[in-house]
């Protein structure tokens, strides 16, 4: 493929909202870093949408056929790195989830998993015939998602394993699944939902119960959920404008350049602000799709459905937790949030999804 | 090229439909919470975040200074920083950094806030876990902002009252406000944790002496700490407080009393202006700011000679020969005491089967009024109280004030009692006998009296009959400060010149012509005055309890010059068995008036310049020192 041809077919309305997002993210971070310790995360910031942009590219350029067909091979090196990184890892935020590269940069493994378990989806699916998908195949790629859930789970980084889900449910539900499957996988949840919460550690029970009613304690989550209500609420229309919110300002508002961006972003720009981020989202997300609609093949739908999913996770459980309508959890908003791992392997899938539609036509 | 070539391509549409819709919805659910939010509840969150950001702070405004009559500062203050810790916001491992930060013994700590917690207090309400910190405790409190977000710092003015206890029992001191008080209608307008006066002046001023807080509002973080100030209230700070005290008399009332118990009280009569009030032992006002600590609040409570009691005006005490003079007024001013009175003593008489002794035993000899009165001869009084009845007796005691409070300007000020034959049906139901009357003429039995009636009393008689309500606050400075004060009337009796005049040369010639009082006489200067000494418990009483400490008391009353009294000085000396004893205290008092005198006639007649006024002079520049800093 010449670069031309590459430059001509890119799907630009994609770059452009991807872009779109990440400069309102920079923008924002810079605005609630100023005068902290963070206070030059908006440049760092930059500097991973770049890498992320040259690896989106890098990602394009070779067909995507052969990333699927390498599946198994990036299965297992991520398996070990996971290892590696329970066994050699940085502890951060009282997990073992990064791993220092020489430099003194970290990676978070668990956020390029995402990518290659898009890529699992494709190369389980990709090459079924027209029927519905078959309890044996179900079972198969349910037990390949859940070993690398499990291992990310033990780090423990509960949220981001429960991140990879989507992928999953999402390349199912279109490959079409059975009515009495998906009935009794909705029952199984049901009924695992107990057994579930019994597992969990405590201070992920805390986080639900804050949920349920964050003024019973408003110390510790059910204060970090209040505090970004009131972020969001007191920007109201037309927001306090750039570095001007009090909530994010004056630090009542708890890692406003990561996990609560958006509630920062919510207080100084106000409703107009939101309904501008969230059309973006959503024309991002749509544009996924639709070249998941016009993929040459199954797998290249499978890949865009799978990124739309996990982006799509990712996006409505972060803003669902910026609003106090879902509980406090680690997921940090795709382009948005202050992150090295998460931005530069939010570009690795926009560029499978890239990849996909530059082959649409080919044959 | 593909492996998977056109054509192999399932039919996902629908499912990838639905997947859009999914999208959609989920789309239009989190717009909606942000409608809700942002539209619908936003004046809500726009009120929490102003809530949260921005602070209204107290300053609190410094309290009136207390002065002497010159406009010496006997009571000042100074700045000073107290913590407070946010009991809201508390995390409890904390609790023993900052025990050991501000030097607070952990268990006491505890203990403050397990107070707080059983009482009423609102949560938002905090502890203040030290009231003056050190520079070292300022500076701890600083470094640990971050760490402990919920300790903070309160800028305050500290009360300093004078060291050891001078003059504690006048000005009393401050305290935070009680329960009980908060329940009175003086102190409706006060929230929990004011700070008032408690006793002595401090309370009786408490509204003058207290200034009007003044509020910052400041935005904070997160931290609490401040970011911007918006703006300020300045505090006014109270008035001054410009006593009648003369701190040089003060001070040397206060040396004449230091190691005893009693009470020394000297009044201007032409005015009732008082010039000294001390009371000993004393205690340090200074223990009680911002809550005296439990050792010391239970040292001070076991203390078996009550501290904190104001002698000068609650010690109720028989006074014994000092009530001649009283008795003396009446047979006088009932004509008992003509030329035809007169009494031999041969050291004790018989009345009503009773023999009643004289403290000479060898007996007097034919006494008249002046020699009674300069050798206290008891004899002629029980002769001349058993003449007059205990309720002309109680007439001419009441008229000098006894039994009834003087109205000074100091709480919880004590009657004292005067017997009569109505008090005695009333409180026992009892018709008096005669015998009675023969203790209470030489001022034993039923009667008690306080050091400031003593001298409200003589001070009256030796105006010729005109006695000047006592105040601690000059009557045109109490006018300035509550404007609708009322200068009260002095309470007037027309005595005659004559029977003054003879009481008078009585109690000249107890100081100053062989009588009990010599030492109290002080060269050029003329003194009129009279001893006593009254009994704490009866002879036989006594040797059945030799271990305790029922030694007499011991009183002497003076005014000078005798013909034109400018200051009258009681003192009471507990415990000081005669009343030759309580004499050098008054005579010192007297002495460091008369000095005073001296000395500003030779330096100018003009008043002196306030710079001058300020500066203490002599033996209180002693006292004054011992301030802290």
């Amino acid at each position: 493929m010449t670069g031309q041809k590459l430059a001509r077919d890119f799907d630009w309305v994609l770059i452009c909202l991807a872009l779109a997002i990440s400069a309102l993210g920079v923008i924002e971070i810079h605005s609630a870093t100023q005068n902290t310790a963070w206070q030059n995360a908006h440049l760092r910031q930059m500097a991973w949408i770049v890498i992320g942009i040259v690896l989106m590219w890098i990602v394009s350029t070779v067909d995507y056929n052969w990333w699927v067909e390498h599946v198994p091979a990036f299965y297992v090196a991520s398996l070990v790195l996971l290892l590696l990184v329970g066994i050699f890892g940085h502890i951060g935020g009282g997990a073992r989830r990064w791993l220092l590269l020489p430099g003194g940069a970290s990676l978070q493994i668990s956020e390029f998993v995402k990518v290659v378990l898009v890529l699992v989806v494709a190369y389980v699916l990709g090459e079924l015939p027209r029927e519905r998908i078959s309890l044996s195949t179900l079972a198969r790629l349910t037990g390949v998602f859940a070993v690398m859930m499990l291992v990310v789970a033990a780090q423990p980084d509960l949220s981001t394993a429960l991140s990879y889900l989507p992928i999953l449910a999402v390349g199912v539900w279109t490959a079409g699944i059975r009515w009495k499957y998906l009935t009794a996988i909705v029952l199984l949840g049901m009924l695992a939902a107990p057994i579930g919460w019994y597992s969990l550690k405590p201070y992920q029970k805390e986080r639900v119960v804050a949920y349920m009613d964050p003024e019973s304690d408003p110390r510790d989550t059910g204060y970090q959920a209040i505090q970004s209500r009131i972020a969001v609420g007191s920007g109201e229309l037309w927001g306090k404008g750039f570095a001007r919110g009090t909530q994010t300002q004056l630090s009542f508002l708890p890692t406003p350049h990561t996990d609560f961006i958006f509630s920062a972003y919510a207080e100084e720009s106000g409703l107009a602000g939101v309904v501008v981020a969230l059309i973006l989202y959503f024309g991002l997300l749509m544009k996924i799709v639709s070249n998941a609609q016009t993929a040459a093949d199954n797998a290249g739908m499978y890949m865009c459905m799978g990124v739309a999913a996990v982006l799509f996770f990712h996006v409505v459980v972060n803003i669902g937790m910026v609003i106090g309508r879902l509980p406090v959890t680690g997921i940090p908003l795709p382009l948005m949030s202050y992150g090295g791992s998460n931005t530069i392997a939010t570009f690795m899938l926009l560029g499978l999804v890239n990849n996909v539609r530059l082959r649409r036509f080919t044959n | 090229m593909s492996a998977y070539p056109n054509g192999t391509r399932k039919a996902s549409d629908v499912q990838i439909a639905v997947f859009q819709y999914v999208v959609a919805l989920a789309f239009l659910w989190l717009l909606s919470g942000f409608w809700q939010l942002q539209v619908q509840s936003a004046h809500v969150y726009a009120a929490r975040a102003e809530q949260n950001r921005i602070k209204s702070l107290a300053v609190p405004a410094a309290r009136g200074k207390i002065l002497d009559r010159d406009g010496r500062v006997i009571v000042n203050n100074s700045p000073s920083h107290k913590a407070l810790l946010s009991r809201a916001s508390l995390n409890p491992e904390h609790l023993q950094l900052i025990a050991d930060g501000l030097n607070i013994p952990f268990e006491r700590l505890i203990a403050n806030l397990k107070r707080l917690e059983t009482s009423n207090a609102p949560e938002y309400q905090g502890a203040i876990l030290k009231e003056t910190l050190s520079q070292a405790e300022v500076a701890f409190v600083e470094a640990h902002r971050s760490q402990l977000p919920e300790l903070k710092l309160i800028r305050s003015q500290r009360r300093l009252y004078p060291q050891g206890g001078l003059a504690a029992h006048v000005i009393g001191h401050v305290g935070e406000i009680s329960d009980d008080e908060l329940d009175q209608d003086a102190f409706m307008f006060y929230e929990p944790g004011a700070e008032i006066g408690k006793a002595g002046m401090e309370r009786e001023y408490n509204d003058v002496l207290t200034g009007t807080d003044g509020r910052r509002l400041v935005e904070v973080d997160s931290l609490g700490r401040e970011r911007k100030l918006f703006g300020t209230i300045e505090s006014k700070a109270g008035h001054s407080l410009r006593l009648t005290l003369d701190l040089d008399l003060q001070v040397v009332a206060e040396l004449a009393l230091e190691g005893k118990k009693g009470a020394i009280v000297a009044l201007d009569p032409h005015n009732g202006e008082v010039l000294a009030l001390a009371s000993r032992p004393t205690y340090d006002p200074n223990k009680f700011i911002g809550g005296i600590s439990p050792e010391d609040w239970r040292q001070i409570q076991k203390d078996p000679e009550y501290p904190m009691m104001n002698r000068a005006i609650q010690a109720q005490v028989a006074p014994g020969s000092i009530f001649k003079p009283i008795v003396a007024l009446a047979g006088a001013e009932t004509g008992l005491l003509d030329d035809n009175f007169g009494v031999s003593c041969s050291g004790g008489a018989l009345f009503y089967s009773r023999y009643f002794r004289c403290h000479a035993a060898a007996g007097h000899g034919p006494v008249g009024l002046r020699n009674a009165l300069a050798k206290s001869c008891n004899v002629y009084f029980y002769t001349l109280g058993n003449k007059l009845g205990i309720d002309r007796i109680a007439e001419y005691a009441e008229l000098a004030g006894f039994g009834r409070t003087t109205g000074i300007d100091l709480p919880n000020e004590q009657e004292g009692l005067v017997p009569s034959t109505k008090w005695k049906l009333r409180h026992y139901v009892e018709k008096w006998y005669p015998g009675e009357t023969i203790s209470v003429s030489i001022g034993q039995g039923a009667l008690t009296v306080t050091p400031l009636q003593v001298a409200y009393a003589i001070g009256g008689i030796a105006m010729g009959g005109v006695w000047h309500r006592p105040h601690l606050v000059a009557h045109e400075d109490r006018r300035t400060l509550r404007p609708e004060y009322e200068t009260p009337d002095p309470i007037a009796a027309e005595l005659n010149k004559q029977h003054v005049e003879s009481i008078r040369q009585g109690m000249w010639a107890v100081v100053n012509d062989g009588g009990t009082g010599g030492r109290a006489r002080i060269e050029g200067y003329d003194i009129c005055g009279k001893t006593g000494s009254a009994q704490v418990a009866s002879t036989q009483f006594k040797q059945r309890n030799e271990d305790m400490e029922l030694k007499d008391t011991a009183w002497f009353v003076g005014f000078a010059p005798c013909e034109a009294p400018e200051l009258v000085v009681a003192a009471l000396f507990q415990g000081g068995e005669h009343g030759h004893l309580a004499g050098p205290m008054v005579r010192d008092v007297m002495k460091s008036h008369l000095d005073k005198k001296i000395r500003s006639r030779w330096t100018q007649s003009t008043p002196p310049s306030p710079r001058e006024a300020t500066r203490p002079v002599a033996h209180t520049a002693a006292a004054i020192g011992r301030q802290t800093p």
